[in-house]
This record gives C-alpha cells, sequence and structure tokens, in this order.
C-alpha cells in the first residue's frame, strides 16, 4: 500500500511535464480478473504449428524437412531479407509436415506453417550468449533478426530495423511502451510486475545501439504495481531511466500518442520518428530481445492473456505454434462463449476458428458472449455530430473519410489523410448511429493497396514489353544489316566472275535477268541469303542459253533450285552447329549421353515397329467398313 | 476612328503572337489521351482487343476507331473508366469477364521448345532449348498468348486464388436478419 501512495506522488510530481494527445476515449478497461494470478507457462500441446510468416515483411524460409528432428530454438526459418524475422521451432520433437495451416488472421486463410510433434524433452538448441556490447552494431542487429526478435505490441515490426538512426539526427528519447491502453489486455502490466529486471537491462541494448541519450518508460497510471517494480529495477541496476505513468486513456499505447505524452514530440504523417529523434519498443520486445542476447533464446514464446468470458482468466507463457484451442481450454471457457477475440475489443478481430495458432502477434485472446459485448446495433445514418473527429487521436476527420470509403471515392480519401489512420476504434467506439468506422477504413485501405499493386504490376509488365519490342526490333535491324551486307559480298562476287568470263551476250542477258528476277523474290528479308548463290552457281553453269519459248519456265525452275539449295544449306547448317550445353563435356557425361541415345534409339526402333503392326491391323480392320462406306455413298 | 482601328490591330498582332509563340514553347509532343487511355488499360499486351498490344489499342481508342469494350482482362472495371474519361456511354463487354489468371508450365511435359518464351509479350517464361522452361509468377499477366503456340499443351491457366498477400477487407454489409412479426 505505501509503495502504491509513493508512486501516486511521483507520479503527481511527473504529470506536470506530461504532454497531451487530442481526442481519445475511457473504456472499462475490464483488467483486474486477468492480473490476480502470477504468469503460467502453459504445458506442451500435443502439435505445434508455427508460421514461417509471423512478422512484417517477407517470409521466413523454410530450413527443415519433413521427418527430421528439431530442437527448441532451433532456426526453422531463415530470415528472407532485410525486412524480415527468423521463426525457431518452440520445443523438440519432429517435423510432421510443412503445410498450408490456418492462420490466426481475420480472413481466415491458411498460411505455410511448420507442424511439430513434441517429444516431450524439451531439449535445447546450443545457446549462445552474446555481449552486444563487445559486438559492432550490425551483429547485434543481425542476432536480432535471426533471433525472430519483432515487435510484440500486436504490430510484429521486426525490431532490428527500428534500430538504425536516420541520417544526421541523433536519438534524443528512446521510449519504452508499457502503457497497455488496451481493455482487457494484462500481458505486459503481468511481465513487467514479474520480469522488471531483465526488461530495464535490455533497454540497455536499444539505448547503446541507438546512442540514445535518454530513456523514458511510459506506464499507464492504472497499473501502479507496474510503475513500482519498473522503479525498483531501475534502481537495482542503477540505471537512469526515468519510468513516467502517463493518464489511462486510450489509445495512449499507440507510438505517436506515447511519444507524444512524453516528449511533446509530434511525428508527421511523412515521417519516421527517428527523423525527430525518437524510437519506442514494447516492454515485451524489449524483454524478448534481451533474453536473445544474454541468454541465446530466440523469440519462442510470449505472454497471452486470455480473459473475457471464462472461468479462469489469467495470462500464461506460451510457446508459440501452440494451437488456440488448447489454449484457450486452460482458461475453460464459460457455456455462453459464442466467438474470440485476438487483440483487444478496441483493435482485435474475430478468429475465424481456433485452429489457428499462438502466434507473435497474439497479445490477448478475450472470449466473448452476447452478452459481454452486446451485438451492435443496426448501422444508421451518419447525422454528422462530430463525434469521431473529437475523439480520433490523429485529429483526422472520420465523418469525411466514411463518406469517401463508402462512395468508394479512395482519391478523396487519400486527401484526408486515411492512411494517418492508426484503426484505434475510437471513432466506432463513440458513433451514435453505430457505423463501424473503422471497417470502412480498412476496406478503403486494402483497397487502395490492392490497386496499388495492380498498377505497379501493370507499370512493369508495360516496362517489360517495351523492352521486348526495342530489342526484338534491334535484333531485326542487326539481321537486315547483317544479310545485306552478304548479299552486297555476292553481288560483288558475281559481278567479278561475270567480267571474267565473257559469254555470249544471250547467256548474260538471261542470268542477268534470272539474277533480278531471283533478287526481287528474295526481297524480303529472310531469303536473299539463300537466293543469290544458287543462281551464282547455277546461271554461269547453264551452257546453252535457253532460246526464246520458255523463259518463264525457266525462272521457276531456278527459282525451285534455289530453293531445295537453300534447304540443303539449311541442313547442313543444323547439323554443324552443335548444341552450345554440349559442347564441352567430361568423358563421363559424354558416355551417359551416348548411353540415354542408345536407350532412345531403342524405344523409337520398338515404338516404329508397333506403330507398324498397329497400322497393319488397323487397316485390315477398317478397309471392310471403308468398303460399305464407299458402297452406301455409291448408293 | 484611326486610333481604334490601330488599337484593334495592335491588340491582335500583340495577342497573335502570344498565341503563337505559347504554341511552339508549350508544344505536347504525343498525344496526351492516348497515354491516359493507356493508363487505364491493364498492360497484359494480350492483343484479345484485336490490336497487338495495349498502346496500339490505346491509339485506336483516340482515334475513334475502336470501341472502348474491347479489353477482356479490364473487365467492366476498365470499361467503366475508359467512359469517364472520353465521355463515351459504358457499355457492356464484349467479351466474357474472366477472374485473374497466372499461366503454369506443368514442368513433366515440357519438351523445352521455347516456342512459349517467343510468344510471352513481357518476357515472364525464363528457359532455354531442350531445358525445361517455367512460368516468374509474379511477371506474368495472364495474357494467355502462350498457351496456344505450345506443342504439347502443357501450359495451363490458372485463376488466382485469395491468399493472404492479396486478401483485402470487404466492405462492411449489414446483415439482414428476419425480423419477427408480433403476432
Amino acid at each position: 500500500m505505501s509503495r502504491v501512495r509513493d508512486f501516486h506522488g511521483k507520479a503527481t510530481r511527473m504529470l506536470q511535464r506530461l504532454f497531451s494527445f487530442k481526442g481519445g476515449v475511457k473504456p472499462q478497461t475490464h483488467k483486474t480478473p486477468s492480473v490476480q494470478e502470477p504468469i503460467a507457462i502453459a504445458p506442451l500441446p500435443s502439435r505445434l504449428y508455427v508460421p514461417l510468416h509471423q512478422s512484417i515483411g517477407g517470409a521466413a524460409n523454410p530450413l527443415v524437412e519433413v521427418g527430421e528432428r528439431v530442437r527448441k530454438g532451433q532456426v526453422i526459418g531463415g530470415a528472407d531479407a532485410w525486412l524480415s524475422a527468423a521463426a525457431h521451432a518452440s520445443t523438440s520433437g519432429t517435423v510432421l509436415a510443412i503445410e498450408e495451416h490456418l492462420a490466426a488472421h481475420p480472413s481466415g486463410l491458411p498460411t505455410l506453417s511448420v507442424v511439430i510433434e513434441p517429444d516431450g524433452r524439451d531439449e535445447w538448441v546450443e545457446r549462445t550468449p552474446l555481449d552486444h556490447r563487445s559486438l559492432p552494431p550490425e551483429q547485434v542487429r543481425e542476432a536480432l533478426r535471426d533471433a525472430g526478435v519483432v515487435g510484440l505490441g500486436g504490430a510484429v515490426f521486426p525490431s532490428h530495423a527500428k534500430l538504425t538512426t536516420a541520417a544526421g539526427v541523433a536519438v534524443e528519447e528512446l521510449v519504452i511502451n508499457g502503457a497497455e491502453c488496451e481493455p482487457y489486455m494484462s500481458c505486459d502490466d503481468v511481465l513487467m510486475r514479474e520480469r522488471a529486471e531483465e526488461i530495464v537491462r535490455g533497454i540497455a541494448i536499444f539505448r547503446d545501439l541507438l546512442a540514445a541519450r535518454q530513456v523514458l518508460i511510459g506506464i499507464e497510471d492504472n497499473k501502479p504495481e507496474a510503475v513500482a517494480a519498473m522503479q525498483q529495477a531501475v534502481e537495482q541496476v542503477g540505471e537512469d531511466y526515468q519510468v513516467v505513468a502517463v493518464p489511462t486513456r486510450y489509445p495512449a499505447g499507440g507510438a505517436k500518442q506515447l511519444i507524444r505524452v512524453l516528449t511533446g514530440k509530434e511525428v508527421p504523417a511523412s515521417k519516421r520518428s527517428t527523423e525527430l529523434g525518437v524510437q519506442c519498443f514494447n516492454v515485451a520486445t524489449v524483454y524478448s530481445a534481451y533474453r536473445a542476447l544474454a541468454f541465446g533464446e530466440p523469440v519462442i514464446s510470449r505472454i497471452v492473456t486470455l480473459a473475457g468470458n471464462l472461468e479462469r482468466p489469467r495470462n500464461w507463457e506460451v510457446r508459440l505454434g501452440t494451437p488456440l484451442r488448447d489454449l484457450l481450454a486452460l482458461g475453460r471457457p464459460k457455456a455462453d462463449t459464442d466467438r474470440y477475440l485476438m487483440g483487444g475489443p478496441m483493435m482485435g478481430f474475430a478468429l475465424p476458428s481456433l485452429d489457428a495458432p499462438v502466434v507473435k502477434a497474439s497479445n490477448c485472446i478475450i472470449a466473448a458472449s452476447p452478452t459481454m459485448f452486446a451485438p451492435s446495433p443496426p448501422e444508421m445514418p451518419c447525422i454528422r455530430c462530430g463525434a469521431c473527429a473529437e475523439v480520433c487521436p490523429h485529429e483526422l476527420q472520420p465523418f469525411e473519410l466514411y463518406w469517401f470509403s463508402r462512395a468508394r471515392n479512395f482519391g478523396k480519401t487519400q486527401e484526408y489523410h486515411l492512411f494517418d489512420c492508426i484503426e484505434c476504434g475510437c471513432c466506432s467506439y463513440v458513433c451514435p448511429s453505430h457505423i463501424p468506422l473503422v471497417q470502412y477504413f480498412r476496406f478503403a485501405k486494402s483497397e487502395i493497396w490492392s490497386r496499388e499493386r495492380e498498377k505497379n504490376g501493370a507499370d512493369a509488365a508495360k516496362a517489360r514489353f517495351e523492352l521486348r519490342n526495342a530489342r526484338e526490333e534491334r535484333e531485326q535491324a542487326e539481321k537486315a544489316a547483317r544479310l545485306a551486307k552478304g548479299a552486297a559480298a555476292r553481288a560483288a562476287e558475281k559481278q567479278a566472275r561475270a567480267v571474267v568470263a565473257v559469254e555470249p551476250a544471250t547467256a548474260d542477258s538471261a542470268a542477268d535477268s534470272a539474277a533480278d528476277s531471283a533478287v526481287s523474290v528474295a526481297s524480303p528479308p529472310l531469303k536473299p541469303v539463300d537466293a543469290p548463290a544458287p543462281v551464282a552457281a547455277i546461271a554461269p553453269a547453264s551452257p546453252a542459253p535457253p532460246e526464246a519459248p520458255a523463259p518463264e519456265l525457266d525462272a521457276e525452275a531456278i527459282k525451285k533450285a534455289t530453293i531445295v539449295a537453300a534447304m540443303e544449306r539449311a541442313r547442313a547448317q543444323r547439323a554443324a552447329v552443335q548444341p552450345r550445353n554440349t559442347d564441352q563435356l567430361t568423358v563421363e557425361q559424354k558416355r551417359q549421353l551416348a548411353a540415354v541415345d542408345a536407350r532412345r534409339a531403342a524405344l523409337q526402333a520398338e515404338e516404329l515397329e508397333e506403330a507398324a503392326e498397329r497400322g497393319a491391323a488397323r487397316a485390315s480392320v477398317e478397309t471392310p467398313k471403308q468398303v460399305e462406306k464407299q458402297g452406301r455413298t455409291a448408293e | 476612328m484611326i486610333t481604334a482601328l490601330v488599337v484593334m490591330a495592335l491588340g491582335a498582332i500583340v495577342l497573335g503572337a502570344a498565341l503563337g509563340y505559347a504554341s511552339i514553347r508549350f508544344k505536347v509532343e504525343g498525344d496526351p489521351v492516348v497515354d491516359k487511355i493507356d493508363a487505364i488499360l491493364p498492360q497484359t499486351q494480350c492483343g484479345q482487343c484485336g490490336y497487338p498490344g495495349c498502346k496500339p489499342y490505346a491509339t485506336a481508342i483516340s482515334a475513334g476507331e475502336a470501341d472502348i469494350n474491347l479489353c477482356p482482362p479490364g473487365g467492366m472495371d476498365g470499361v467503366r473508366k475508359l467512359a469517364d474519361l472520353l465521355g463515351r456511354e459504358v457499355k457492356p463487354l464484349d467479351a466474357e469477364e474472366k477472374p485473374k489468371q497466372l499461366a503454369i508450365i506443368i514442368e513433366e511435359t515440357c519438351i523445352g521448345c521455347t516456342l512459349c518464351i517467343q510468344a510471352c509479350p513481357v518476357d515472364a517464361i525464363v528457359g532455354a532449348a531442350k531445358q525445361m522452361h517455367t512460368v516468374v509468377e509474379s511477371l506474368c499477366t495472364g495474357c494467355e498468348l502462350c498457351v496456344k503456340p505450345c506443342p504439347v499443351e502443357c501450359i495451363e491457366m490458372r485463376p488466382i486464388t485469395e491468399n493472404l498477400e492479396n486478401w483485402k477487407w470487404k466492405y462492411p454489409v449489414i446483415e439482414i436478419k428476419p425480423v419477427k412479426r408480433a403476432a
């Protein structure tokens, strides 16, 4: 009790230099039931479904095979790119499958997951603790990425990607977010109460990486125990962090709101907070980063609040991949529970099924009953009362956004800064017409994103198409130039020969006309290579000049000869040109090729024989029919 | 009288010169309408409209030679946008509207003839002679131009299914519930 009083004394002193954000609401918090008991370790389920994509950014690539034995903490999915995080086995066991399994996502769609059958031994992979002070920052970031450290407040943004400072801006304040403003949720609260020291030690990692001058730990003032525990831990570790109790008002735990309250800095839409010299991390993220570096334990579990319509609301430390059905059995849902929410009642979503697993984003599971959350009354027309604009913490005008989203006027929604909306749900909460405003905004956002994707795809396709056309044109031009050059060379050669062999005028003129006709025929770009050569070969060879009767016939004959010669040459060329990829083969490869060829030849011969037999058989069968048919047509 | 004439003539000369200068100085290269139309078209380059690509179709539309409802990949949505842009009337699409598709090469059957590579307008197929080919999924526009040339019919068009990457929040729909009438 004295601790609580002490805290209030400090809190009032600190409140004087706090700032405020506009708007916000004060819903009933409902946090007490789940904090009555300490964190408990959830038992091992019979199957674990660890999704490979548990963070913002690229999905992790599977690194294990079906049937492989994995140990606790072993990397089963490698980070795909810079903005991605690794996935790990939550216990030791056997990989049963790598398959699509239902995701903890409002869509109810599947995602690639690794199914692990635990062996019950819970055997750790070799852990190597690292000291972040003795390593270059780049390696620390990589270590965090490979340990799968992401924002555990619910946004699951890879933490290492937030640990780079903006160019030229030193980080003034590092904000540690323990506000936990969502009703029902208490996972951060109990974590701060029970594991404050580890959090405080973990903050040093982030502070050193960002070279932050000041550390501010923001906790809503409805969690006096957490504030006291954190203060004590800060003193014990001997750091100069400030634990600040912030007024309880939803959404004080939003990153931008907490930064505003603690530092007075307002992050503009187009900028990141690092550009203003502030960075913000959730307490659970700090805790997991500390475990990852100081103990070499990757993120394989998280604290999940089970709350709502349960016999036993409580916080559990749950292995990632545990099916929600197994987890909820621990809370014993009451009989009238009709649906489950993941995340809080303000920002969460209804789970499509309890087959979905616990993931890094699962901070709270709420069992809901019709009496607890009354079904939303029907949506009524907007009466332009402006209540939504008053509570919007980002100072947007939700009613305007609503009209434009509803009318699918997406350009206008962007003009009214739709993408600054953090979907906190304050507007829907206060709307007297019960309009699900956030749903409209989510719809508009995803529609805009999808159009953007399509547009980018179309632009890229167009660019490739144009490149391809340019390439084809260039190739054609090059070919034409090559052919023209060849033709000119041959023409010169022929002329030289004609000059040397002085022949009767008639023959000469005949050859000339023949050559002319051949050239005129060969004017399309493909033919001239073939055409003049045989003419040159044939014309001098023809001993007796053809008489008057058939000059046309002769021209035709020459053309035919030309074609035959061209085909002959093409065949010779084809025979001469070896496939490029078989040019330089080892003896072994050549032997293999020969074997394959022999097999193929044998097969072909067999097929030929079979075909011949079949043909013969068919002929014998069909003849009577054909005869019959012919007879009928004759009739 | 004379002053009035001189003033008017001078005005005409000055304005004419200004207009003449502007028409040279601010000359617009190409036809901006064609570019606008081209931006609406889906750039599949499939030729289903009867023109050898999206740009030629855009040119034909702007010249008034082609109708605006000939582009099946653009769908009714595209027709509506074109009608909006050009102030023409919306017409029903001159073909069946299909969901977006991707070409997939069945790798066991592919003989490596390179015919599909030559047919692909956007260079989305990779492979070499006598080697297996494959479609780069992210580059395929679903134009179907590779299907016909394949001598062994190993290319299939598969509709793009919904996944977590392309999933969208749906338009909020108010459920209609039967109301019990008081007896």
